[in-house]
């Protein structure tokens, strides 16, 4: 990590204040991936991701809280197809843009009355893996109109704003320097349609929010807590670039 | 007992030589890496993988530290007989996870 962020130092001091943004279609992290990644991803049983999508598919029938599992409610996985398009979306009950995590630990705690799990842990990550890959195929489509359209302002407003000790905002890398190499990694438009993703680094899935926290400290950034609001915002305005793209989930990335 | 995929063809002729997957949801801590609070994170690994086929074994691998989460062998195999194919993972802790299919032999 601090090798990469004094790597940024070297390689964007030049950068920074560059070129303005423009408008370029939407193009998912997968064609910036080496052949040998691609292939992995493309292998339904050697992409490590299927194992947290199959751990998703066994919490989803097992009994929590007041007795009841997912399949209770709502049958198989496979009823959730499109669900994950949506999401971040408006929650009428909670008055605020959601995440998908959200929504299920939503159901995990009222509907299951159990102990909501950690916005990071396997399961909750798992069970959100499962749901997403229900969508595998399907454009992404969030909603950044009416009442969601403040949350996709200020969203936006996080994106292009410059932080950090190396005082760079996302779209400095994902929309100014895509394609341009950070210690011999292409830059890609960071874009979501993926998540959550294997990531060989990490060795390890991970959310959106987990990805925005590692951005955050590689410019030397306070992190953006995993689940926070600015997060689920940010992760709206993210979704809303990539409307159109299939999702991939699980993606693997480096 | 962890999550494992297992992949063994449900069928083959006598003779056939059929491809064997099989992986095991496992972080393979190698002790050399830190938590974010600066925690060492010791070492935890799976320490051997075995698959036994018609009562034999017939890989046996030893793992160390070093090797990359998950890990996941693919191997080929003989079909003899109609028998099951059995595997079986064990940790450092002496914890054993174990998964097995049906191999048909027309
Ligand atoms: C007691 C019944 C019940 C249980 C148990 C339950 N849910 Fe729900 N869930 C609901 C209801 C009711 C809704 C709201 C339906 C709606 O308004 O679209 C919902 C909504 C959802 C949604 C959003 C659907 C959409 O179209 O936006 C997801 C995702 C979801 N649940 C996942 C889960 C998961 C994962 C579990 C298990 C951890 C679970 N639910 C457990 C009843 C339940
Ligand atoms: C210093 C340049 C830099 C900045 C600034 C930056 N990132 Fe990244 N980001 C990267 C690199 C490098 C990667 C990994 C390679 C890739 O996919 O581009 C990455 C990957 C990503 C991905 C994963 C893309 C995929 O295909 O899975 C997302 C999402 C992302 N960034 C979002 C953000 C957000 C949100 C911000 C602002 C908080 C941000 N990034 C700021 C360099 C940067």
């Amino acid at each position: 990590m601090k090798r990469l962020a004094l790597a940024v130092a070297a390689s964007l001091a030049a950068i920074a204040g560059s070129a303005p943004a423009q408008e370029t279609p939407p193009v998912s992290g997968y064609q910036f991936l080496l052949p040998e990644t691609q292939a992995l991803q493309d292998d339904d049983f050697a992409n490590p991701g299927m194992l947290w999508v199959e751990l998703g598919g066994k919490l989803w029938d097992e009994p929590a809280g007041n007795g009841t599992s997912c399949q209770n409610c709502h049958g198989a996985p496979e009823a959730m197809r499109g669900v994950g398009t949506r999401y971040p979306q408006w929650s009428q009950t909670e008055g605020r843009v959601i995440s998908l995590e959200q929504q299920v630990n939503q159901c995990r705690a009222e509907r299951q009355q159990a102990d909501p799990f950690g916005y990071s842990s396997q399961e909750l990550v798992s069970l959100s893996a499962l749901v997403m890959h229900q969508s595998r195929g399907l454009p992404m489509s969030v909603a950044t109109d009416g009442p969601a359209a403040s949350a996709y302002r200020r969203g936006k407003a996080y994106y292009e704003t410059r932080r950090g000790q190396l005082n760079l905002a996302c779209s400095n890398c994902h929309v100014d320097q895509v394609g341009s190499r950070l210690r011999g990694e292409p830059i890609s438009q960071g874009q979501v349609n993926g998540f959550p993703i294997y990531r060989q680094l990490w060795q390890d899935m991970g959310s959106v929010g987990r990805m925005i926290a590692w951005c955050n400290d590689a410019v030397r950034a306070e992190p953006l807590a995993e689940g926070s609001q600015m997060a689920v915002e940010l992760e709206l305005y993210l979704r809303s670039l990539g409307n159109g793209l299939a999702i991939e989930t699980p993606a693997v990335r480096r | 007992m962890r999550n494992t995929r297992i992949r063994v063809p449900e069928t083959a002729a006598a003779g056939d030589i059929v491809e064997i997957r099989a992986m095991i949801m496992h972080p393979m801590d190698n002790g050399f890496t830190y938590t974010t609070q600066g925690t060492l994170i010791p070492v935890d690994i799976v320490t051997d993988f075995t698959c036994t086929y018609l009562d034999e074994e017939v890989v046996h691998v030893r793992l160390e530290p070093g090797i990359s989460a998950n890990p996941y062998f693919s191997f080929r195999l003989r079909a003899l007989r109609t028998g099951k194919v059995e595997f079986a993972w064990v940790d450092q802790h002496g914890e054993k996870t174990v998964a097995e299919a049906l191999l048909t032999v027309k």
